[in-house]
Formats: structure tokens, C-alpha cells, sequence
């Protein structure tokens, strides 16, 4: 009974939150556009099903995930995991908390995984593409990208080094990448820096971080903490360039292989064929 | 019916493979790294089915509801042919999703607390509410000035990476600029914006306009307007820093 008080009340939420987005679109349907909007009884369910499930799948996340993800971010942060056993030592090593690297890379892939606004980005970009580009490796190379992001990050709040060091030497590789791999995955690989970080992997990074920086001597969550949420962004950046790159070079290396195979095939012909002829 | 339900069964086991990582993540951690046992395991796993069920539903409606919805807008405006309402709708969009984002508002809250413990802005509640606040307007003000350039760009056909890299070079210009204490909340501000609801519409109405206006390929011209909602924060926090110190 409980659960389903909690569910109205994150219902109820969930539709104020979507009340302008909800209001822009009719509003400009109704007196811009002045045209109904086609199958609006399906449109409609559809509406109401996203809705739904986005309550309990905020019910569900509030309920399992984020307690626990930042129950253990600040586990594994905390002095006692760190320096088990020793002494509060007055320097720290950066190796001390490999696990804390080992946490950031795995939570940020499985988040990654079950983000819904990576599974929409996800399945339109299949169909565009007519199938050219699978929905589930977009996932996996972006998570990776994620995955790799936060480790990243994490060893730079660990390491004390300034942000935009990290962010620029991003956008420098972003570049050198735009001017190599294939033109179509471009804007879809810019999208998915921006899609990666919503409702599942915001809340347990931001704790990640903050958990990092107040633990740590000598950082403040000012200038520390924050900031994991840019490198989850940039990362998938690359990673799905580089998957492109990646399967562009299978199917042309692919290629030559079928060619070479068809000429010697030709070579063959004709040399039956001269064969023959006398 | 049979078939519907057959449909959804199918949709809940994706959910269900989705959700798998992060169960085993966490299992991993809690047992073998920091060895404790799960504490109330009854309310987790009623938490998972709810992510399992959530995600199964909001997948099932993007594609009835959400995807079709952005993709008719596009083509209706794209009929109407008025630039000038398309781009109106284009800023509402970006405007009025992302201020009401609900993890904007919570990292704006955040934000103001530690600029106030800092010393940034004075410590009283007022002075913390109006600098969330002026954080708030000014994503929300860039996201709908992002939608609008990446509107302009899918009409006009404009190749992506030049705007985005020049945008970079922006970035890295302003971060020199820019106070220190605001970089990092600025370069964040760049990821939260794009709730759940928002990325599949405006992906649909991407996609969905570079389908309708002839000459435009929906792949290379469609995407791009989330990656452009993403870097306008990202200057337009900066500008603010600077603002305010």
C-alpha cells in the first residue's frame, strides 16, 4: 500500500515535470500548426505509457540503486577502505585507490547500459541507418566510452591535476578524429557525449565525486568534486568514433580480401580460357 | 492481443538484460571488495522489478508516442515552411524542457551551497536561491538557443563539426577567462541538460525535419542537436562566472 502512495506521489512529480514540455507541443499543435495530430489516440496511449514508466522507473532507482551506489562510493572513499590496517598516512598515492578506479569504470558502463535516453538515441539511429549501425554496439561503445571517462576522472580528483588539462587534450583527439573517421557517424557520435548522463549515472557520479573530494586532504568539493559528469561526455565522444573507425577498417580490410580473392578468380578464368582457345 | 502481450514479454526480458551490469556491479562490490552483505534485500529487489517494469513501459511508448509526435511536428512545420516558427518552437522547446530539468535544478542547489561554504556569494539563503536560480536561466536560456543553431544548421545544411569545434575553441578560450571555481560546475552543466523526456523529441524532430526538407540526409543532418545542447552551457555558465565575480 505504501509502494503505491510512493508511486502516485513520483507519478505526479514525473507528469509536472513533463507539463511544459507537454504544454509547449500542444500549444504550437493547437495555434501554429492548427492541425490535429495524426493517430492522436496512439500518440496518446504512448504519452501515458512513457510517463508511467518513467515513475517507476525513478520509484525503482530511489528505492535499489541510488542508496546503495552512493552508500558504496562513499565506502570505497572513505579513509578506513583506503588505509586499512596502516596508519593515516600525511601523503596520499594515487594507487591507493585502485578500486575506487575499478568502481568508476564498472558503474559507469552498467549505468550507461540501461540509460533510456541512450536506448531512444539508440534505436533511431538503427532504423535511420537502415541497420548500418547496430543499436546495441552504439550502447556498448559509448558505455566504454562512459566507463573510461569516469576512471579518468576519477584518478584526476584522486591526482589534485586541473580539469581543462584533461578536457582540451579531449577535444584535441575529438578533432583529429572528426577528419578521419566516416562523415555519417559524426553528429550521432557528438550526440551521444551529450545523451550518456541522465537519470541513471548523474546522481551515483555526482556522489562518486563528491564522495572523492571531501575525503581526500587538500581537495575542495568546490573545484574538485564536480566535473566527472564533463569527462562522461567526452569520452563517448571518441569511443564512438573510434568504433566507426574501427568497423570501417574490418569492412575495407574485408574488401580487399574479396577483391584480391575475384581477381585471382579472373586470372584463373582467363587462363582457361587462353587455354582453351588454341 | 496474444500478440501485444508476446511484444511486451520480449521488451521486458531487453529490460531485463539492460538492468544485468548493474546488478552484477554492485553484487561484485558489495560481497568481494568491500565484503559486507546486502543490507535490506527485500526492498531492493522490489526496486529492481520496478526498473525493470519502468524501463519496459517507457520503451513501449517512446515508440508509440514520443518518436511519432517529434517526427509529424517536423513535418508539419516543414510543410508550413515559416522559419521564423520553427525556430520559435525550436527555443520553447530547449528553454521550458531544461528549466524545469529536475537534476538541473538539484545541481543548481548544490552548486549554490558549496559556492556559498567557498565564499563565492554571501552565505544567506536568499543570496544562494538567486545565484541557483541565475543557473538555472542560463542553461536553460543556452539549451534553447542550442536547439535553435541546430535547427538553423539542419535547414541551412551546414556541416556539423565545423560549429561544434569552433564551439570548443570557444570553450577552451572562456575557461582561461573564466574564474576557476565556476569551470568545473560549467563544464557539468553541459551533461545534465538532457533529461529523458527531451533527447528522444529532439531527436525526432531532428531527424524528422532533415527527412522532410529535400537535400538533407537524416543520419548526417538529423543528430547533432542534443551534441549542441550540450556545449552552449558550458560557455554560457562560464559567462556567468564571470558575471557574478
Amino acid at each position: 500500500m505504501d509502494l503505491l502512495f510512493e508511486f502516485l506521489a513520483t507519478l505526479k512529480n514525473t507528469v509536472v515535470d513533463v507539463l511544459p514540455i507537454l504544454s509547449i507541443i500542444l500549444g504550437f499543435q493547437l495555434l501554429v500548426i492548427r492541425k490535429p495530430i495524426p493517430h492522436i489516440k496512439q500518440v496518446g496511449f504512448g504519452f501515458i505509457y512513457v510517463l508511467i514508466g518513467l515513475a517507476l522507473f525513478l520509484l525503482g532507482l530511489e528505492k535499489a540503486l541510488f542508496p546503495l551506489g552512493k552508500m558504496m562510493a562513499e565506502q570505497l572513499t572513505a579513509p578506513e577502505f583506503i588505509h586499512a590496517g596502516e596508519q593515516v598516512l600525511t601523503s596520499i598515492h594515487w594507487s591507493d585507490y585502485k578500486w575506487v578506479y575499478v568502481f568508476a569504470a564498472a558503474i559507469g558502463f552498467s549505468t550507461t547500459i540501461a540509460e533510456p535516453s541512450l536506448i531512444a538515441v539508440a534505436i533511431k539511429a538503427e532504423e535511420v541507418s537502415g541497420g548500418a549501425i547496430n543499436a546495441n554496439s552504439l550502447r556498448i561503445s559509448v558505455a566504454i566510452g562512459v566507463a573510461i571517462g569516469i576512471a579518468v576522472g576519477s584518478y584526476r580528483i584522486v591526482a589534485g591535476h586541473p580539469i581543462h588539462y584533461y578536457i582540451i587534450t579531449g577535444y584535441v583527439v575529438v578533432v583529429i578524429q572528426t577528419f578521419y573517421c566516416p562523415k555519417l557517424i559524426v553528429p550521432l557520435a557528438y550526440d551521444s557525449g551529450g545523451v550518456t548522463t541522465s537519470t541513471v549515472t548523474v546522481p551515483l557520479v555526482a556522489a562518486l565525486g563528491l564522495g572523492l573530494a571531501s575525503t581526500i586532504p587538500g581537495r575542495s568539493p568546490l573545484i574538485d568534486g564536480f566535473g566527472l559528469i564533463a569527462f562522461a561526455s567526452l569520452f563517448p565522444i571518441i569511443a564512438v568514433m573510434a568504433y566507426a573507425q574501427l568497423t570501417e577498417a574490418k569492412a575495407h580490410r574485408a574488401e580487399q580480401k574479396l577483391d584480391k580473392r575475384n581477381k585471382i578468380k579472373e586470372k584463373k578464368r582467363n587462363l582457361n580460357r587462353n587455354n582453351k582457345a588454341p | 492481443m496474444n500478440h501485444q502481450f508476446l511484444v511486451f514479454l520480449k521488451a521486458l526480458l531487453g529490460s531485463c538484460k539492460d538492468l544485468l551490469p548493474i546488478i552484477l556491479v554492485i553484487a561484485f562490490f558489495q560481497f568481494a571488495v568491500l565484503q559486507q552483505p546486502m543490507p535490506n534485500i527485500g526492498d531492493i529487489l522490489v526496486g529492481l522489478a520496478l526498473v525493470v517494469l519502468g524501463l519496459t513501459f517507457f520503451i513501449y511508448g517512446l515508440e508509440m508516442g514520443l518518436f511519432p509526435i517529434g517526427e509529424s511536428m517536423a513535418q508539419a512545420f516543414a510543410k508550413k515552411g515559416s522559419i521564423s516558427w520553427l525556430l520559435t518552437f525550436a527555443f520553447c522547446l530547449g528553454f521550458g524542457t531544461t528549466v524545469a530539468e529536475p537534476s538541473l535544478i538539484a545541481v543548481a542547489k548544490e552548486a549554490a551551497i558549496v559556492a556559498a561554504s567557498g565564499g563565492i556569494i554571501s552565505d544567506t539563503l536568499e543570496s544562494q536561491l538567486s545565484y541557483a536560480n541565475g543557473l538555472r536561466f542560463t542553461v536553460a536560456f543556452a539549451v534553447g538557443f542550442a536547439i535553435v543553431i541546430g535547427v538553423l544548421r539542419i535547414i541551412r545544411g551546414w556541416p556539423i563539426q565545423y560549429l561544434i569545434l569552433g564551439g570548443y575553441v570557444v570553450v577552451v578560450l572562456m575557461t582561461l577567462l573564466a574564474p576557476s571555481w565556476i569551470i568545473g560546475i560549467a563544464y557539468d552543466s553541459g551533461g545534465v541538460t538532457t533529461s529523458t523526456i527531451t533527447v528522444p523529441l529532439v531527436t525526432a524532430l531532428g531527424v524528422g525535419l532533415a527527412s522532410a526538407i529535400k537535400g538533407r540526409n537524416p543520419m548526417i543532418d538529423g543528430f547533432g542537436l542534443i551534441a549542441f545542447a550540450s556545449l552552449t552551457p558550458m560557455i554560457f555558465v562560464m559567462i556567468y562566472g564571470m558575471v557574478i565575480s
